[in-house]
């Protein structure tokens, strides 16, 4: 027990240290630009909706005890992820978060729920929150994420137009990047022997009387 | 355009799908007699009596099945890019994505000779 009161004291001295670095810091150095309040459109209330539903999205899976409800919050975060790629005007990539994470990336976390073994007492997996822990997270990572928020100079250019950006992202694929395109390849290769491995392995376990029938 | 111009249709296929579906449900709930009986919530098997829970642990293959056409998605993500240069590029960009999609061929070879693909094995 001594030992675990050491290393919250560690963290929080830690914690309260880089915080006094950065807020002073941030004191001394950072332009503050000047908050414009324009009217509220209907493309800003769009964005507040997609990234309320992110938000939203993220919680649940975060603090759900049901881990099927994390799955479907992942789901929500996951579409106002796309939607807000939109709104970088990155409609190739917006697709592809449809495609692969939501259609996806998504149906294979819930085929592994599905798989786990301990699916009965699905309730309790997600009992622990840790608050004191997650409470100085917080007080570490609000500081930065405001600072960096406040002080980078955000390209606030808003395209007139949105043009798409595939043949772009084809001819960087094809031309510039091309070896780390091929090697995506490899990647997708390795997954799919890794899981012919791992599913050959769970088979024998599962089913020793499969050669039987 | 503006985005937002651009964006419209997508708008529209969305509010039609919400619309909808919230239609079909409401209208169910709202209309539908509600006489609820044992046999009713029953969990529906195909007609036979249940057996255990629904929460079942699925078989390993359908997993494999998953994450086959994951893979197989990537790769028709990253074919697109090509597919709408296919002339500008010509026989490089050919070599390039027959290349990659080789590859993936060389996977789902491996994948099928060692018999994740079959089914009904047991």
């Amino acid at each position: 027990m001594p030992r675990k009161i050491v290393i919250w004291v560690v963290l929080a001295a830690l914690v309260v240290t880089f915080v006094g670095v950065l807020g002073a810091r941030m004191a001394e150095g950072a332009v503050l630009p000047e908050i414009i309040l324009g009217p509220l459109g209907l493309t800003d209330a769009l964005f507040y909706l997609f990234a309320a539903m992110t938000f939203a999205g993220a919680a649940t899976v975060a603090l759900s005890k049901n881990i099927l409800h994390s799955a479907l919050g992942l789901l929500a975060a996951l579409m106002g992820t796309g939607s807000l790629y939109v709104f970088l005007s990155a409609d190739f990539l917006a697709v592809t978060q449809l495609l692969v994470y939501i259609g996806g990336v998504l149906v294979l976390i819930l085929f592994a729920v599905m798989l786990t073994n301990r699916i009965t007492e699905v309730k309790i997996s997600n009992a622990s929150l840790g608050l004191v822990g997650g409470g100085a997270l917080l007080v570490a990572t609000v500081p930065v994420l405001v600072f960096v928020a406040i002080a980078t100079p955000w390209a606030t250019i808003v395209p007139a137009e949105l043009a798409p950006t595939t043949r772009e992202i084809g001819n960087a694929f094809l031309t510039r990047w091309l070896l780390p395109f091929e090697l995506a390849s490899l990647v997708l290769l390795a997954t799919l022997i890794g899981a012919v491995v791992i599913a050959r392995k769970e088979l024998k376990q599962d089913e020793p009387d499969t050669s039987v029938s | 355009m503006t985005p937002l111009q651009t964006y419209f249709p997508l708008a529209i296929a969305f509010i039609v799908a919400g619309a909808l579906a919230a239609l079909l449900v409401g209208a169910a709930a709202l209309l539908g007699p509600r006489r609820p009986s044992a046999v009713k919530a029953a969990p529906f098997e195909c007609g036979s009596d249940p057996i255990g829970s629904a929460r079942e642990r699925f078989g390993v293959k359908f997993y494999m099945v998953a994450l086959l056409f994951i893979v197989f998605d990537v790769e028709a993500v990253f074919v697109y890019p090509w597919a709408v240069l296919l002339r500008d590029l010509g026989w490089s960009g050919y070599i390039a994505m027959a290349f990659f999609a080789f590859t993936l061929v060389i996977g789902l070879a491996y994948v099928w000779k060692k018999g994740a693909l079959e089914m009904e094995t047991d």
